[in-house]
């Protein structure tokens, strides 16, 4: 198949490999928590960047699907007894059709228009959490939540969650990479450039919004269910609107189209607050002050950056390197 | 003759307090050039426009073939065959020629979208084929070598002829073609003249062309229907429309700026 | 429902409002001349609030002496904002600059928390807190004070950008720089100055709804949401539209929170929002257009 396919395969490959091999090196329970959380959270931002890096459209409101799959589950397998596949799987389609009925007006709205209809049904959602407390046990909770299991088979250890997570994260990874290298990711990218060019290709522009939105809300409330059955108790404060921000950053921070880029940015804006945790007061003044001064210093987000970064090192160590193709441009 | 290929009936199409174009008929025949030419503001964009869907008329009927399209939206029309360019360039940018070609082609790939997503054999084959398909396309216009570069990298002559070929990936039954000549100094537009002359042996198909270049009008079409201020005021073959002394008016009010 | 109540909520709801408002009216102010929005908007209110409390807490300054320094204080920040942290990008998508915003927000908030800690604050009403009576009503003298400056802002704003040279230079900027650079216009001094004037703006709304609403570091994410839906809600770009929209936000909320639940009432607010722009996509006074990026 394609070259940039089978790159991008490559790159998929050694991704999962580092990660197979990175709890034992790890070692600490602590760092694999961070580590899981890296894994959910790129999740939801790999669906973001098709969304926003490649179709153009912004969601101010992922957090509230990411919670939506975790409330799903958790009212469903905790309240009701449901088995805990089973409610994953209803978590995962619950938030894909909320998903469809929002984006079915929503994306009719262009720019920061659309960023406020996404933001509003964030905001809704996320005081629908902290208000229903008989559903959703209000701002303090909700706690007891069954341990992720499939079958009957209880994942005991916090590892195997982990390599069960680290493969549902492989697949969503698998799955934009084909959905990039197909019509579809040309007809998304297409309707991002121009609507009218789009149309005038026969591409009916208002289902590829709607089902790149989808997708990626599937992809949140994926790893909503996910973190559920992995802390067992989930609070209405990890889906509000700064994460749903947050979430944007690490789109943008990672370049906006680049898939390997975003996870990096999605791992960066993870690993920094835990990291920073050891400044206490000044915690989040650091995070602000970073956050700043990479956007200012790294337009092109992280993967631009190391990309600027590898070929200068490239350059300067092999002087006489083969010519890039692709670059100088056109020859006119 | 032939039945036509495209028929529009009484189009009128109003902005506001702006009458763009009223009573408008138009009909092309399969393997023909038909020009629509007039002065500037003569409703000529607006024409392609409405018949490509893009602006709704709020006035007459259109039909493709044995198809009433009058009520189809843009990309429904361009499915059945009706496929157009842009005046200003309006090629993706953000993505190489030959994917452009190939977004070209997006119609014709009849398979779901879950299968783009889970890759599945049936999907590689037609990515397979439509890569083929599009590098002919390229071949064709004479972009071949340029297929891997990104399309925004390419000179603007370059660029108008991936419009082209990008349209043609589409594989249209009628072309609009909306001033493919804007921007080209003379010897690109005697090329692209001769281009045009082979798509349409090539690909048979029916071309509508929207052209202020009034030597590659005469040169290539084979009917010329002439606009001014909405409505059609000459019809005919180059040579006719040529001598008629209200197209001559039209023009000589309008050449003055 | 009397009408006594219902009046009651109109009356909180416009004092509210009127805040949302001039947040709103700083968001347009800089989207004008940038096309960004810009995310620390809300923190220049609380820095108006903030700052006030703490002029006068820990300097001991009489209450107006102190708001007067805040304002002044969180214009300079403005300042400094857009000096260090988006002239020397600007020419970057504007996705960046809106994230630098939020990055700025962040960092503006953990240094308010670092100063002055996550207490509430209350600042003492300008003039009393007697509540007049008022067709049954209870009308607190700070709701007049709200309502008057936020109207003194607006006729204010309308003079600087109808009558001076500045302000009709910002316009000019706003409707296309590049042509407003041909003329001379210096775009950078034009993007300073609404940096300026939103902080300005935004860091009075915050002072005077700080006696009725209490303020802490925190205040500003909400405060900056409900602005931002403000501007959406009147038509972005639109300055009377975003001080109608603040009104109309504020009226919605009051009365949500005092007809059906006050739990809601900032949801209730959203889904009128929402509603809205599916029925009208450029919101109330925008243009028909809903795309201007």
């Amino acid at each position: 198949m394609s070259v940039g396919y089978r790159r991008d395969m490559r790159w998929l490959g050694g991704f999962l490999v580092v990660l197979l091999l990175a709890p034992p090196l790890l070692g600490n329970n602590y760092y694999l928590t961070v580590l899981t959380m890296c894994c959910l959270n790129a999740m939801i931002a790999v669906g973001l960047s098709l969304l926003v890096g490649h179709a153009g459209q912004i969601s101010l409101g992922h957090a509230g699907f990411y919670g939506l799959g975790a409330y799903t589950t958790a009212a469903l397998s905790t309240t009701l007894g449901v088995p805990v596949g089973l409610s994953m799987l209803a978590g995962v389609g619950a938030t894909s059709g909320v998903a469809a009925l929002v984006g079915l007006p929503a994306l009719k709205l262009k720019g920061h228009y659309l960023a406020m209809a996404t933001l509003g049904f964030g905001v809704i959602l996320s005081i629908l959490f902290n208000e229903t407390v008989g559903v959703t046990g209000g701002p303090s909770g909700f706690t007891g939540i069954p341990r992720l299991s499939l079958f009957g088979v209880e994942f005991s250890s916090d590892l195997s969650v982990y390599y069960f997570i680290l493969a549902l994260l492989g697949l969503v990874i698998w799955v934009a990479f084909n959905i990039l290298h197909s019509r579809v990711g040309r007809a998304l990218r297409a309707l991002h450039t121009s609507e009218k060019a789009a149309q005038a290709m026969g591409i009916d522009i208002a289902r590829y919004k709607l089902f790149i939105f989808v997708v990626s809300a599937a992809f949140a409330g994926l790893a909503g269910v996910l973190y559920a059955h992995y802390l067992t108790f989930i609070a209405p404060a990890s889906f509000g609107f700064l994460f749903s921000v947050q979430l944007i950053v690490m789109v943008v921070l990672g370049g906006m189209t680049s898939v390997p880029g975003t996870i990096a940015g999605a791992f960066f804006l993870t690993v920094l607050p835990e990291f920073l945790r050891a400044f206490e007061n000044v915690e989040i003044l650091l995070f602000g002050a970073i956050l700043v001064l990479c956007m200012m210093y790294l337009p092109d987000g992280l993967a631009g950056g190391s990309s600027r970064l590898w070929r200068l090192v490239w350059r300067k160590m092999f002087v006489r390197a083969e010519k890039d193709p692709m670059e100088g441009g056109g020859n006119g | 003759m032939a039945e036509p290929l495209l028929r529009c009936t009484d189009v009128g199409v109003r902005f506001g307090g702006l009458q763009a174009l009223a009573g408008v008929d138009l009909s092309a025949l399969p393997g023909e050039i038909t020009a629509v030419i007039g002065p500037n503001g003569a409703g000529k964009t607006t024409l392609i426009n409405a018949i490509s869907g893009m602006v709704q008329a709020q006035r007459g009927t259109f039909r493709l073939g044995a198809d009433d399209i009058t009520f189809a939206p843009a990309h429904e029309r361009s499915r059945l065959g009706l496929v157009r360019t842009f005046q200003n360039l309006e090629i993706f940018s953000n993505m190489t020629v030959l994917e452009n070609v190939m977004t070209g082609c997006h119609a014709r790939l009849r398979v779901p979208a879950w299968a783009s997503l889970l890759r599945t054999r049936a999907s590689r084959a037609m990515e397979k084929t439509i890569r083929d398909e599009a590098l002919e396309v390229l071949d064709f216009v004479g972009l071949f070598e340029l297929a891997k570069y990104q399309a925004k990298d390419l000179p603007f002559g370059k660029q108008r002829l991936l419009e082209l070929a990008r349209a043609l990936g589409a594989r249209p039954r009628l072309l609009l073609l909306d001033e493919p000549a804007a921007g080209l100094n003379m010897s690109e537009t005697q090329v692209l003249a001769d281009l045009i002359l082979a798509v349409r042996e090539h690909f048979r198909l029916g071309i509508v062309l929207v052209e202020h270049d009034m030597d590659l009008v005469m040169r290539i079409s084979d009917q010329v229907m002439v606009l001014c201020f909405g409505q059609v005021i000459s019809r005919g073959t180059p040579a006719q429309v040529q001598r008629d002394p209200e197209v001559i008016a039209a023009y000589l009010g309008d050449d003055e700026d | 429902m009397d009408q006594a109540s219902l009046l009651q909520y109109l009356i909180t709801g416009l004092t509210v409002g009127a805040t949302y408002g001039l947040t709103a009216l700083g968001f347009t102010i800089i989207f004008n001349t940038t096309g960004i929005i810009n995310f620390a908007q809300g923190e220049f209110v609380m820095l108006g609030g903030m700052m006030s409390v703490f002029f006068m807490r820990a300097l001991g300054l009489p209450e107006p002496l102190a708001i007067v320094l805040a304002v002044a204080g969180t214009t300079l920040i403005g300042a400094l904002v857009e000096r260090l942290a988006i002239r020397p990008v600007r020419d970057c998508p504007a996705i960046n600059l809106v994230i630098i915003t939020i990055g700025v927000s962040i960092l503006i908030r953990g240094a308010a928390m670092l100063l002055w800690g996550k207490d509430t604050f209350a600042l003492p009403a300008f003039s009393g807190a007697a509540p007049v009576a008022f067709f049954g009503a209870a009308l607190m003298p700070q709701t007049l004070w709200v309502l008057a400056i936020s109207l003194l802002i607006l006729a204010g704003l309308k003079m600087f950008f109808s009558r001076s040279i500045h302000g009709k230079a910002m316009l000019a900027c706003s409707f296309d720089p590049k042509a407003a650079a041909l003329v001379g216009i210096g775009v950078d001094r034009m993007v300073l100055l609404s940096f300026m004037i939103s902080a300005l703006v935004g860091a009075v709304g915050g002072a005077i709804l700080a006696p009725i609403t209490l303020t802490s570091f925190d205040v500003g994410v909400m405060l900056g949401l409900k602005g931002f839906a403000a501007c959406i809600l009147g038509g972005l770009g639109n300055p009377f539209g975003a001080a109608a929209g603040g009104l109309i936000l504020g009226v919605l909320e009051s009365l949500g929170a005092g007809l059906i639940s006050s739990a809601y009432k900032d949801a209730l607010a959203f889904v009128i929002l929402l509603a809205l722009l599916f029925v009208r996509p450029s919101g109330l006074f925008g243009q028909k257009d809903g795309k201007r990026v």
